[in-house]
């Protein structure tokens, strides 16, 4: 299995042993224009798959960031709270945003995109 | 739909990369490369902005015995040849119909510049209060309009146009002749920066364009960053922070307001000063980062008292920022407000305007 999916919603989740990292991709961060603004979760939070994790703001709007999995947050990157353009400048790798602690439940996983599906799903928006 | 209008430069940003969308009727740039480096652009060198969908008119004739003294919330008659004037076109209930500035062209020619979604009903509400004996027009399709912004715009112009332009003092303008056609360079803007307006014939609006973007301080720099710049100086937009159903005082724009004169919405406001606002204007710095947008609530404890009409992440504030309408007890700056939206709530201090004091608008 690929070790990074991603969602209809533009997160992207990768995946090390039943640690989730969560980010929004590339497309994301360039739909929403400069990032002004990441609400952490709170360490500890309990979220279902696609239930609400955390938001974001730019310049332009407000948005949510789902949660691809279910699980709970462990840990938050918090330099995102004085550098949240760190999301435009390196949205799929610097800028993860929480690690879950996931059970790893393969109904969920098969609910996700591989990034070739992430791609072909793009050119269909 | 209705097609949306295009400027002369539609290409050229088209070109750019610009992020294109509606705004009053107009397809017009967003942005080209973020509104956050335009942002900057324009507070540290300087900025170009296509403002051609703003509209113009010309009034040729006595301004008193034409009837224009009459139309506006201040007097044109008293505005110095080679100046201009801020200020408002009301309604009968004192609602704004729109902003705009008035220049004193000559002593018997005026030319009104208004918002761009406005300025179609803009011109037939003035024609109807003037009773004709004055020329009337609407330019606007053929006048070009550019912005250019910021500490080194008058560097720039003055390389451009001559030494003329160092010497025109706020709220002043000249004209003079721009890549050889008659051309208006007026000392005003939108961002709180050193700044200037040039009008000129919209044929020759590509070639100016062209011909500033070849400095190395000028960028091109769209709507987004133009809405953050006026908002940081507390500037009101119309559609947002100003409507019909608002009046200059409850805007908290008295100021622009000479109520001596006669003018249509004096008697409403004359009664909603001897009566007391019922809402007044509020200006507020966020706690955080979080940006507060147009029609979030405001609260103070456990009562909604307004609403948020502009609101913003401040990039010289480094927070965010917000003026809205509220109860006029809740107006007071060093008010505790709360701003929310849906499961969002952001602490916030009511504050005076201008958010950003330090640009260089009277340098």
């Amino acid at each position: 299995m690929p070790d990074t999916l991603f969602t209809k919603e533009h997160e992207w989740v990768k995946l090390e042993g039943n640690v989730a990292s969560v980010g929004i991709t590339d497309f994301a961060a360039h739909q929403l224009g400069d990032i002004t603004f990441v609400e952490l979760p709170p360490v500890g939070k309990a979220v279902k798959q696609f239930e609400v994790l955390c938001g974001i703001e730019s310049v332009k709007t407000a948005s949510d960031i789902y949660a691809p999995l279910s699980g709970k947050v462990i840990a938050v990157n918090a330099a995102l709270n004085d550098t949240p353009e760190v999301v435009n400048e390196s949205p799929e790798a610097e800028a993860w945003m929480a690690r879950l602690e996931i059970a790893s439940d393969p109904a969920e996983t098969a609910r996700l995109m591989t990034r070739d599906q992430y791609l072909e799903y793009l050119k269909g928006l | 739909m209705e097609q949306l209008k295009e400027t002369p430069l539609v290409g050229r940003h088209r070109a750019l990369g610009a992020l294109m969308a509606p705004f009053g009727g107009w397809e017009m740039p967003i942005q080209y490369e973020g509104i956050l480096a335009e942002h900057r652009a324009c507070r540290e060198k300087s900025a170009l902005f296509d403002i051609c969908h703003m509209g113009e008119f010309r009034y040729k004739g006595d301004l008193v015995a034409g009837g224009l003294e009459d139309v506006f919330t201040f007097s044109v008659a008293s505005i110095p040849v080679g100046r201009s004037r801020y200020g408002f076109l009301l309604n009968e209930q004192g609602g704004i119909v729109d902003d705009l500035i008035v220049f004193r062209i000559a002593e018997d020619e005026a030319m009104i510049v208004v918002n761009a979604a406005t300025a179609p009903n803009d011109f037939s509400v003035i024609e109807s209060r003037l009773p004709g004996s004055a020329r009337f027009e609407d330019i606007s399709a053929a006048t070009g309009k550019l912005d250019l912004q910021g500490p080194m715009s008058r560097d720039v112009l003055l390389s451009l146009l001559g030494h003329e332009v160092a010497a025109i003092p706020y709220f002043r303008f000249i004209e003079t002749d721009v890549l050889g056609k008659p051309a208006i360079v007026s000392r005003t803007g939108y961002t709180g920066e050193l700044g200037y307006e040039i009008f000129l014939p919209a044929g020759k609006v590509d070639e100016l364009w062209s011909t500033l973007l070849t400095y190395p301080s000028v960028k091109p720099a769209g709507l987004g960053a133009r809405d953050l710049l006026r908002l940081e100086v507390g500037y009101s937009l119309y559609g947002n922070d100003l409507d019909e159903t608002i009046t200059p005082l409850e805007a908290g724009l008295d100021a622009f307001v000479n109520l001596d004169k006669q003018f249509v919405g004096r008697d409403a406001l004359l009664a909603q000063k001897h009566a007391g606002l019922s809402r007044a204007k509020v200006a507020f710095k966020v706690g955080s980062r979080r940006s507060p947008r147009h029609y979030y609530e405001i609260w103070t404890g456990d009562a909604r008292v307004g609403t948020v009409t502009s609101g913003a992440f401040s990039p010289m504030l480094g927070c965010g920022v917000g003026i809205g309408l509220v109860d006029p007890a809740s107006a007071r700056p060093g008010t505790a407000l709360s701003i929310r939206h849906g499961n969002v709530a952001m602490d916030a201090v009511a504050c005076t305007l201008p958010f950003f004091a330090g640009g260089s608008l009277r340098s």
